[in-house]
């Protein structure tokens, strides 16, 4: 039984049918942490990206050696990490968001990068005629720039929301119950593991393919050159 | 924090680590060219296969792979009457290399379909069939370009390691823990760690910019 | 150049093509609009297109083209964009199909085969055959970009004619000597200027030493002080080998020097052929006059 549900072990179609309502549970909680995730890594990401775009040396380097040093460790290492150290620093968090917080900063380092290439994407041309027009940096900023940044933006942004769901799984080793730990905790005690990975493993295509095609679709409603301001 | 004291144990697991990138990049990179070739390939079974197993490596999570591997496989197995249990080395380096395949298969059929058509016109009007077409001219020219896309993958996997420790296998991830366990310092364990791993990636980025470079050589030098 | 009247030449039945007869003739002018190359001796043209129709999707490029040329023969196709001109080419080197029609090489058919006495549509094998009668020069030149210049040339007489390396490379020093540039032979292309380039695939596509040559616009892709090296060395394959060249060009000037006879082509029609001449200085088609007033003084 698990989260107060019993399951069938009669036969292996029995079995499966029985699990899916726990692992849908788990499912839930795996999306939770996707989108908790996700906007952390967004945010940083953004605050990340501003740090090494400064000119001045001594913010911009540092910034550019976390965002390094956050790409080149491995996820389940910096779970691991803020998970015993933060409460060593008297930083007390429930395991779920320990986990959520350490998929948002090391996706930060590629958001950041995404928000980089996608602001240089957009033609030096333009920054010089709203320069001509005599616009004060920030309307450049916000009403020229990032408007036009977006829609390049947004695909990137989409697929590494595909990669922070398939990175969920990592987090069961700090008891998170996404559907993973579910399914793993079930074989353990039914020792059959075989329907309910081979469940989460359909599950995941599934989920996988409805959010690739959701990004598309957003990406495809986007209009090409820019967020229209009328 | 006693550095020295953990330098052995984690060393041991540094090795173990390393071996395992360097199985599962080879494992890795045949599975990228089988199935990115198979992938753009005229018979529709080879294609249908390739398809099938880049979307499914793809579309799942790595940790699902890996403990589908170790975990389910020899349920599988018992059902039907083989033993299908597989070692940790062996899982985690399949898990590891089939998952960065599927990944280097698309990296493998994107730059097969930048080979400007020119050149197979070229080639035909020279008489070569298509598999000379392929592996003559064709794939020369493709694989430089897939090279900063490899690195990316290179530093990916071994990243991906670290889940190894998960079904047990003493990898450096898996060490640490033990220390963390036995010594209750975590950020010491835990920071030495991370640093190691980043130690590794530079030096396995500063590896594939030297690849790269060298096999791209015919690119240099304009008229 | 004779002028005799001929009447039009019989289409070739399949049991004449099995002995192909190589003839040389002198070239024949023609009243009509359509080209009819007459020979003096029965035997086949080394190229014959019979009502050859291509289209792509709704656009008919070759419009029932009947088309033929004569062994050793030069023949220059000029005409508009779109004329179809490059398409003549690219079907006989089997980069593009037909959709009506019959085309023979050398006295076998093209896009056909023959089985139980009927044509068949070809099978790959057959093109492959095929294909080694002829050589074609692009306008992009095509060179492989990750081989040196000798690689480039002795790849396919090696992996496709099987030669040995040593015959190969001593075919390639051959080439590369009649253009010019045996000292690049261990270069990349991305070494070369352009007309180099071309001069390369040049040699390359002698190399396997086709029947027939065909040039698409080689020298169009070239800034103009690069474009006199790559037409000499065409001009000296048109004058020292007995080999057959279809040459699409804008190059008019070059065009009159060494066409044995000259087509201009219009929306997938021949509209006029024949000596250059005849067909360069005084057209008898208005619209092949209309066409070469772009190219005043040809003198």
């Amino acid at each position: 039984m698990l989260f107060g549900i019993e399951w069938d072990t009669a036969n292996n179609w029995v079995f499966a049918v029985s699990i899916l309502p726990i692992l849908l549970k788990g499912l839930v909680i795996t999306i939770q942490a996707t989108v908790v995730g996700f906007f952390v890594a967004a945010v940083l990401g953004l605050i990340l990206a501003a740090l090494k775009a400064s000119r001045l040396r001594i913010i911009s380097w540092p910034a550019r050696f976390v965002t390094e040093f956050l790409r080149d460790t491995p996820l389940l290492v910096q779970v691991f990490f803020l998970y015993y150290v933060l409460p060593e620093y008297g930083i007390v968090l429930p395991a779920f968001l320990t986990g959520a917080l350490a998929l948002g900063v090391q996706y930060s380092a590629y958001m950041s990068e995404v928000y980089r290439a996608g602001i240089e994407s957009v033609p030096l041309g333009q920054t010089e005629a709203a320069r001509a027009l005599d616009l004060s940096p920030l309307r450049q900023f916000s009403v020229i720039i990032i408007p036009q940044a977006i829609p390049r933006i947004i695909p990137a942004m989409g697929n590494y929301l595909v990669s922070i769901m398939k990175d969920v799984p990592v987090l069961s080793v700090v008891s998170i119950l996404e559907m993973l730990n579910v399914a793993k905790i079930i074989g353990d005690r039914t020792f059959n593991y075989l329907i309910p990975l081979s469940m989460v493993g359909g599950l995941y295509l599934v989920l996988t393919l409805v959010a690739s095609a959701i990004v598309r679709l957003v990406d495809r409603r986007l209009p090409k050159q820019g967020i229209p301001l009328r | 924090m006693e550095w020295l004291s953990y330098s052995t144990p984690l060393l041991q697991g540094a090795w173990v680590t390393v071996q395992l990138t360097i199985y599962s990049t080879i494992l890795g990179a045949v599975a990228a060219f089988a199935f990115g070739i198979g992938k753009v390939s005229g018979n529709w079974l080879v294609k249908g296969v390739s398809i099938c197993f880049i979307e499914i490596f793809r579309g799942t999570s790595l940790l699902v792979q890996l403990f589908w591997l170790y975990f389910a496989l020899p349920v599988l197995g018992q059902q039907l009457g083989i033993d299908l249990r597989l070692p940790p080395v062996v899982a985690g380096t399949l898990a590891l290399g089939l998952n960065i395949g599927a990944y280097g298969a698309e990296v493998v059929r994107g730059a097969i379909q930048a080979v400007p058509p020119a050149q197979y016109e070229a080639a035909k009007a020279l008489d070569f069939t298509p598999r000379q077409t392929l592996w003559r001219i064709a794939l020369p020219q493709a694989i430089p370009e897939m090279m900063p896309s490899f690195g990316n993958l290179a530093i990916q996997n071994l990243k991906d390691t670290a889940l190894v420790s998960l079904i047990s296998l003493g990898d450096m991830a898996f060490r640490a823990e033990q220390i963390r366990n036995f010594t209750q310092d975590s950020v010491g364990v835990y920071t030495l760690l991370l640093f190691m791993y980043f130690g590794m990636a530079l030096v396995l980025t500063g590896i594939m910019k030297l690849l790269e470079r060298s096999i791209g050589r015919w690119r240099a030098g304009r008229a | 150049m004779n002028d005799t009247d001929q009447q039009a030449g019989q289409p070739v039945s399949p049991a004449d093509a099995a002995t192909p007869n190589p003839s040389s003739p002198a070239p024949q002018a023609d009243a009509s609009p359509v080209c009819k190359s007459d020979l003096l001796e029965p035997g086949e043209p080394i190229i014959k297109f019979e009502k050859v129709v291509k289209r792509f999707g709704d656009v008919t490029v070759l419009d029932e083209l009947d088309f033929e040329v004569r062994k050793g023969e030069k023949v220059t196709i000029i005409g508009p964009s779109g004329s179809g001109k490059s398409t003549v080419l690219r079907i006989l080197m089997t980069l593009e199909t037909i959709n009506e029609g019959v085309i023979w090489v050398a006295g076998r058919p093209l896009w056909h085969e023959e089985r139980n006495g009927s044509l068949a549509p070809a099978s790959e094998e057959h093109l492959r055959d095929m294909r080694k009668e002829m050589g074609m020069v692009f306008q992009q030149f095509n060179l492989f970009p990750h081989m040196t210049v000798r690689r480039n040339i002795t790849e396919a007489p090696v992996q496709v004619l099987g030669l040995s390396k040593e015959k190969a490379a001593e075919r390639a020093d051959k080439y590369l000597d009649l253009v010019g540039l045996t000292d690049h032979a261990d270069k990349f292309p991305s070494q070369l200027s352009g007309g180099q380039q071309q001069r390369v695939a040049i040699a390359r596509a002698l190399a396997m030493q086709p029947n027939i040559m065909l040039f698409d616009e080689p020298t169009s892709a070239l800034d103009p002080e690069l474009v006199g090296e790559v037409l000499n060395v065409i001009q000296r394959l048109a004058g020292e080998h007995d080999l057959t060249m279809l040459l699409v060009t804008h190059e008019m000037q070059f065009a009159k020097q060494i066409s044995d006879r000259v087509c201009f082509f219009d929306k997938g029609k021949i509209v006029e052929e024949g000596p250059p001449e005849q067909v360069m200085i005084e057209p008898r088609e208005e619209r092949t006059r209309e066409f070469l007033k772009a190219f005043i003084n040809p003198a």
